[in-house]
């Protein structure tokens, strides 16, 4: 599991003297399921063709298992990629797609017939080998796609925001199937997505980019729980991102309101970004409340309201499943470990 | 109810250029110059099976040399960036814009024995070489005139080729070779059989070709049907050959049709 299966180092891309990705260093370990995440144009899709060979990058290093690979073509390289919108071969059925790679290697006949079955087994497409492309849903395609490039049996698996085009329900249902087949055969999963639910659902490791740069590297949990930045708090999840001054160590200032908080090493009377989830602000009576806020929108979301409540200075979102109508006045209370504190960044709003 | 409507000048117009004059050849095929009922143009057909054996062997030879040098000048445009694609397609159908008698009659002048082709090879002191009225400037004629139509279709075809197909099968392992025998290729059929019933048929009927350029030594079977309406006006026979040239067409259309949807089976 620690073992480096890929290493990126000081990738640098430009297309027409525009920066694509800028000194970008990643280490992607064996066996492990690492989603790049970001807005369109962050780079991410650039950096998984890097990867499958359809992108030289101007500058760096592409390691892969201790070799440099920068100049070896896409077909020589022991990935295999799921393309956006899957890219079957119109031409051919269901079989021979699956069968296209190993065909290529030589593979003898039974013993592609025998791994045509069973990676359609895997995949749950049993029985459709025979099946034109054409014919098949949206899900189906997707997961002849998969058995296509697993049925190779690459040492990387790259994925291209395969979900992207499959409606909700359908998307849930493969978000599990990939993660299982991901233990089963225990290849490493390089997944790009936009959706960050979906990165927090399937990863081992988030990496959230912006504009062709890394903004933090970690565990779902961590990046949701200690955003790096004022960027990676609003991209993942809902934020209530307000400016604060750091008053001194664990006390800061927001809102007109000072709140105890857990960070330190800010110095004194420094602006800062402060950023709240919506669901870790207790509501209570007004006048208990740090805050004072008016309930302006309710929404109901299934397990939650939804609400947006007013105070003095900024307009907070808060998720609570106590229901406040609109128009009533609120007190807002944030216990230490919810407020997260982070260097004040150019542009920031508020 | 509205669309009916909108077919109607179309109906108009097939019933007058279309129905009518083949009603015409069939008429004049199956009577004798009185008018009464006969199968005796029909025989005479017979007269004329070398003549129609040499059209198809030119018609062929000319479609699968369209078909080479039409594929190789697609892929290479379907490869280029978008402003050269426009301008190469301009450059290809500019020619098709001048009457094909005016274009035949100026490749006459280049092949001829005092033409450019000659007069060049004279200022060189080389011996000049005897171009026109051959099998050669006849076919080179009919792939001057039709490769465009080869082109085309096949251009088309492969424009239209995703190229994330392609990547997909580079991911696949798949070396240029692989991606053209097993990607590329397959998926411009479609092109390709379009492109030979475009070549094909009218490399078939041509008598304007074969006079300019094969000067009456290569006679086709369009030129039979054009002697019989212009010179010995015996519309009878004429119209026997026009009909049964047509039969030839269809089946042609018909088999090729059919090895389409045979390989697409085949494939599927």
């Amino acid at each position: 599991m620690d073992k480096v299966i890929i290493r990126l180092q000081n990738i640098h891309i430009e297309f027409d003297d525009e920066t694509i990705i800028e000194n970008l260093n990643l280490d992607i370990k064996d066996k492990e399921f690492v989603t790049l995440l970001g807005p369109s144009g962050c780079g991410k899709t650039t950096t998984l063709r890097t990867i499958a060979g359809f992108v030289t990058p101007d500058r760096g290093d592409i390691i892969f298992d201790g070799v440099r690979i920068n100049d070896l073509p896409p077909h020589k390289r022991q990935v295999n990629t799921i393309f956006q919108k899957y890219a079957l071969f119109p031409h051919l059925n269901v079989y021979d797609n699956i069968a296209f790679g190993l065909r290529i290697n030589k593979t003898p006949k039974e013993e592609i017939n025998k791994k045509i079955h069973e990676i359609l087994d895997i995949v749950n497409l049993k029985g459709y080998h025979k099946r034109s492309v054409d014919s098949l849903s949206g899900g189906q395609q997707q997961r002849v796609a998969i058995a296509r490039a697993l049925v190779n049996n690459p040492r990387v698996l790259l994925l291209d925001e395969p979900l992207g085009a499959l409606d909700l329900k359908l998307r849930k249902d493969m978000q599990i199937e990939l993660k299982r087949i991901q233990k089963q055969m225990g290849i490493t999963f390089v997944y790009v997505t936009h959706d960050q639910e979906e990165a927090l659902t399937m990863s081992d490791t988030v990496v959230v980019m912006k504009n062709g740069l890394i903004q933090q590297i970690g565990k779902p949990k961590d990046i949701y729980d200690e955003p790096a930045n004022a960027f990676v708090a609003d991209f993942i999840g809902e934020s209530n991102i307000l400016s604060g001054t750091m008053i001194r160590d664990f006390l800061v200032n927001f809102d007109d309101a000072e709140f105890v908080c857990v960070d330190k090493g800010f110095g004194e009377n420094t602006p800062v970004d402060v950023v709240v989830r919506p669901e870790d602000i207790a509501i209570c009576d007004p006048d208990k409340g740090a805050i004072k806020a008016v309930v302006k929108i309710v929404t109901f979301k299934g397990v939650h309201y939804e609400m947006i409540a007013q105070s003095k200075n900024y307009s907070w979102k808060i998720h609570s499943t106590q229901y406040q109508p609109e128009g009533s006045q609120i007190g807002m209370n944030i216990i230490p470990e919810y407020i997260h504190i982070m260097k004040k960044e150019a542009g920031t709003a508020n | 109810m509205k669309s009916r409507v909108i077919a109607v000048p179309y109906v108009i117009w097939s019933g007058i250029f279309i129905i009518v004059p083949t009603l015409f050849v069939g008429y004049f095929a199956f009577t004798d110059s009185n008018g009464t009922f006969t199968f005796e143009n029909i025989s005479k057909i017979g007269k004329y099976a070398n003549v129609f054996g040499r059209s198809i062997v030119y018609a062929a030879v000319a479609t699968v040399l369209c078909l080479i040098f039409g594929y190789l000048l697609a892929y290479f445009m379907a490869h280029l960036k978008e402003h050269q694609k426009s301008l190469c397609l301009v450059l290809l159908m500019l020619p098709m814009w001048i009457n094909l008698v005016l274009r035949t009659q100026a490749l006459q002048n280049i092949l001829m024995d005092n033409g450019v082709i000659n007069r060049l090879l004279g200022l060189l002191n080389i011996p000049s070489l005897k171009l026109l009225d051959t099998s050669f400037s006849v076919v080179l004629g009919l792939i001057y005139n039709y490769l465009p139509f080869m082109v085309l279709p096949i251009f088309t075809s492969l424009e239209k080729l995703d190229n994330k197909v392609i990547e997909a099968a580079q991911d696949l392992g798949a070396n240029s070779v692989n991606v053209f025998t097993k990607i590329t290729l397959p998926l411009s059929m479609p092109g390709v059989y379009s492109g030979i019933i475009m070549v094909f048929i009218p490399c078939l009927s041509t008598f304007v070709i074969s006079e300019k350029l094969g000067g009456g030594k290569v006679y086709l079977i369009g030129n039979v049907i054009n002697d019989m309406f212009n010179q010995n006006y015996n519309f009878n026979v004429g119209a026997a050959i026009s009909l049964v040239m047509m039969l030839i067409m269809i089946i042609t259309l018909v088999v090729f049709g059919f090895l389409d949807d045979e390989t697409k089976e085949g494939i599927l």
